[in-house]
């Protein structure tokens, strides 16, 4: 094992929770080292008798259960509902939950898209990402390349993206490097007056609340 | 984990305070990139109070908890040749030890 190079190798969890990035994407290959010593802490819990082989299996499916609809739906009311919006950007966490949809990081922190400012969420030390809300992040955000670039170069990594922001919108980049989780609240399409909540929810992607995308229009053979 | 302020000490900053991240020679785990290291940016909101990383990272789970800011930077002020037509900002969490004050004309010469 290099040191220099793998310095986030370790697997405990700490009391906050930084999620560490897989090295799978680092390197295009498996961690090898990484998994024996998973597997032999895993191996040494059970026999102790202080995990069982269900309870991480358990704990997996935990981990892997959420997914981007509960972030869509905390969108989508406060596309609809101005109070609920008010909250959301005061306390994404209080607001989550009175949706009862649970954030299990300490804060959720919800910015805001105008018509002046952009914002973009990385995390340049690992992959913190809202997991509660959004699930698992995508391969890309936990790349070096975009852990690098997004805060270097964020008009030329959205415009890779296929999202041009003029220059005289204000890119609003905000590394997740801490206890704080991010979740950016995108401009509500137009002509979406009169939707449902339901209906609302389809146009929000998991990429415009990371906000490498806007949510996306409705499309011309759409039913209301 | 949010904790309360278990010291009740005063909060040294508050929002729109210019300020200047420390470069301070820590190992293990730092969450204090060094892109902001040495840069003036400008408070944005307390967040509050953590226990701090670099010592739970090595088991020291006892506290004290701290104070965690969200702070403000122009990107032409991080990055050299950052284009100027743009007045594009970074917003980042920094602990306060991480922290110093400085004067209001200092931080915008």
């Amino acid at each position: 094992m290099n040191p220099t190079q793998r310095p986030h190798e370790h697997t405990h969890s700490h009391e906050h929770d930084h999620e560490h990035a897989p090295q799978a994407v680092e390197d295009g290959q498996s961690d090898v080292d990484g998994q024996q010593l998973v597997d032999a802490l895993q191996a040494v819990l059970i026999k102790k008798g202080i995990l069982s082989a269900g309870e991480v299996t358990l704990e997996i499916q935990n981990l892997e259960s959420p997914g981007t609809h509960l972030g869509a739906k905390l969108v989508a009311r406060a596309w609809l509902d101005p109070e609920f919006r008010s909250k959301l950007l005061r306390n994404g966490k209080d607001a989550a939950a009175e949706l009862k949809i649970k954030v299990g990081e300490a804060q959720l922190v919800v910015v805001e898209n105008t018509a002046t400012v952009h914002n973009l969420i990385v995390c340049t030390l690992c992959s913190c990402y809202p997991r509660s809300i959004l699930g698992q992040p995508p391969s890309w955000y936990v790349s070096k390349a975009y852990r690098a670039r997004a805060v270097r170069e964020p008009a030329a990594v959205l415009a890779e993206f296929g999202l041009d922001v003029a220059a005289d919108v204000q890119i609003s980049v905000h590394d997740s490097n801490a206890d704080m989780r991010f979740l950016v609240l995108p401009q509500r399409p137009a002509n979406t007056d009169g939707l449902s909540e339901e209906s609302l929810t389809k146009l929000v992607t998991r990429d415009c609340m990371i906000g490498v995308s806007k949510a996306l229009d409705i499309p011309m053979n759409f039913t209301r | 984990m949010t904790l309360k302020n278990a010291n009740q000490t005063q909060l040294r900053f508050k929002a729109r305070d210019p300020v200047l991240v420390l470069d301070m020679d820590k190992a293990g785990h730092v969450r204090t990139p060094f892109y902001v290291r040495r840069k003036i940016g400008e408070v944005i909101d307390f967040r509050g109070y953590f226990l701090n990383p670099e010592e739970l990272s090595i088991g020291n789970t006892a506290g004290p908890a701290v104070a965690l800011y969200r702070v403000r930077f122009m990107m032409k002020d991080l990055w050299p040749n950052y284009n100027l037509d743009r007045t594009d900002v970074l917003c980042i969490e920094v602990y306060d030890h991480w922290l110093a004050p400085i004067a209001n004309d200092e931080a915008r010469p």
